[in-house]
């Protein structure tokens, strides 16, 4: 078997073109599948995106490292399914760029927490979880409720997805900044334009409890409440038939 | 092979290169290598024929197995629900009274509805159910929208200021920020709650407060709250003369309470749980209700 080998080694150009076959098998195994991604993604055509401050809440969560205890997967599993509920599919997480799924649960999975808790509770929990939770471990975020949100550069934020294939449109990039602080303070003429940029269903609220000025925790309460929203698909797509 | 020097002291031969007198022995490759090397070849082969592989031009190849996890977790879903169907039809059935008076469905209840509890309504209101600041006290509490089974079910199929189109809604005005009554007023009105339920408050030197808060709370309160402070249930407003508060019964919490107004958030469960899992809920709650008579302790009293 090794004779083969011996006398490849002795070849140069011989064993060049032999290492970039072997070399390119790997990178065919990996590539392959993404030739049946029309296969793989399902169709979500009500599938809506992120909002500019659930944009700027979803770089906070990755910022404080969320995903290293909290799932963004609910997995193929019975008491995953029936805890969390429909399991995760392919198409909910088409915008997100990159993918939070993670794979280690201190805490529960967030897929679908979006509207399972209050507002209120979820900025008591974020700032200190034990107020809400006394046997809770994890840890505080108290700043959220004291910085406030840098909006201005958002619009760069939504340009940069839109690079990378979420329909961002011209003028939702160019009102960015204010569509953040409109869809964080209801009730005044900029959270009118949210709703007509992103759809009825956008959750206009004072997720902090406060009117006025937008802190880092309406953009991470308005993004947790927006998980597992973005699409009804999971819910449409037939789960429980055996075919 | 080309090279045949042979090593006099292994008996190996060498590959031909040699650099100051030391050559380079040719060990060959081990025989488990080789083993190995073929069992796992033989393997991957197999397992991409069993299981979902080779993609080609408009699919993949399903393999020979079939192996599907959706259909798998469909089928072990099937599974649980038919497992369970000999009670859970029960109780999707039967009304709230009957299954209370059942002792073998209720020990289900107890089960299930705590772990239906834990997961869903202990992050709010506590794994004990007694509440906390803002979140009200559900197994000692008198509730506020009733405590009957039916109206029990059904708030929290719709819960309350939620986004069901029936939700149930309620809100305490802010009368202080909204500017209906002055801080002084908004004070002499706390003071005056304080006192509904601890008439210790009311001293000498303060019965002129006293009584302008008693003339505020007959001209702003009443309406929801009632002529005797004890609420009116169909429209959530607290009962002020007993010992449960949900946003704290300190004269200091009652003057925030009054100045920026409350309204609390109960998701609408509907959407979310079967209605077979909120009467599994509601059971549990209800019962857990009738073990927890006694003093309160914790929460937000």
């Amino acid at each position: 078997m090794f004779n083969f080998h011996y006398r490849l080694e002795r070849n140069a150009i011989g064993f060049v073109i032999a290492i970039i076959v072997v070399a390119s098998i790997g990178g065919f195994i990996e590539i392959a599948p993404l030739f049946t991604i029309d296969e793989t993604v399902e169709k979500a055509p009500d599938m809506r995106v992120y909002t500019p401050l659930e944009v700027a809440g979803r770089n906070i969560y990755i910022r404080e490292g969320c995903y290293a205890c909290h799932s963004q997967m609910i997995r193929t599993l019975r008491d995953e399914v029936e805890r969390y509920g429909p399991y995760s599919l392919a198409v909910e997480s088409k915008y997100d760029h990159p993918m939070l799924w993670g794979s280690k649960r201190t805490g529960p999975d967030l897929a679908r927490v979006g509207g399972k808790y209050s507002n209120d509770w979820m900025t008591a929990h974020l700032n200190n979880p034990r107020d809400v939770v006394p046997e809770s471990n994890m840890p505080a975020y108290r700043w959220l409720l004291r910085n406030q949100l840098k909006t201005d550069d958002l619009g760069e934020h939504l340009a940069a997805l839109r690079a990378v294939g979420v329909p961002y449109t011209d003028e939702m990039i160019a009102n960015a900044p204010k569509d953040a602080i409109g869809q964080a303070n209801p009730d005044t003429d900029l959270a009118a334009g949210v709703t007509e940029r992103y759809g009825d269903k956008t959750d206009v609220s004072l997720f902090d409890g406060n009117q006025g000025a937008v802190t880092e925790m309406d953009a991470v309460v308005a993004y947790l409440q927006v998980l597992g929203h973005l699409t009804d698909a999971a819910h449409t797509t037939p789960q429980n038939e055996v075919e | 092979m080309f090279v045949g020097e042979r090593d006099p002291f292994t008996g190996h031969q060498t590959t031909g290169h040699e650099w100051n007198g030391i050559k380079e022995l040719n060990t060959p490759v081990p025989r488990p290598v080789y083993f190995f090397l073929i069992t796992m070849g033989v393997f991957a082969l197999a397992w991409t024929l069993l299981m979902p592989s080779w993609p080609y031009g408009s699919g993949y190849f399903k393999g020979l197995l079939g192996v599907d996890q959706k259909q798998a977790v469909a089928k072990s879903i099937e599974e649980a629900t038919t497992g369970r169907a000999h009670w859970m039809t029960r109780i999707e059935e039967e009304d709230l009274l009957q299954i209370q008076s059942d002792t073998d469905l209720m020990h289900i209840v107890r089960e299930d509805g705590r772990t239906l509890f834990g997961d869903n309504c202990a992050a709010c209101h506590g794994a004990n159910a007694k509440g906390n600041k803002g979140y009200p006290n559900i197994a000692q509490a008198p509730m506020l929208w009733g405590d009957d089974p039916q109206t029990v079910l059904q708030t929290v199929t719709v819960g309350i200021n939620g986004t069901d189109p029936n939700t149930r809604v309620s809100q305490m005005l802010a009368f202080g920020r909204d500017g209906m009554l002055t801080k002084d007023q908004v004070s002499q009105l706390a003071g005056f709650v304080v006192s509904l339920s601890d008439p210790t408050t009311v001293t000498d030197n303060n019965k002129e407060d006293m009584a302008k808060g008693k003339d505020l709370f007959a001209t702003n309160c009443v309406a929801c709250h009632g002529n005797d402070a004890k609420g009116i249930v169909e429209s959530g407003a607290p009962n002020l003369t007993d010992n449960h508060w949900t946003y704290g019964g300190g004269r200091g919490d009652i003057y925030q309470t009054i100045y920026s107004g409350r309204q609390g958030h109960m998701p609408s469960w509907g959407k979310r749980l079967t209605p077979a899992q909120i009467k599994i809920i509601t059971l549990y709650l209800l019962d857990l209700r009738k073990q927890a008579v006694g003093p309160v302790t914790g929460g937000a009293s």
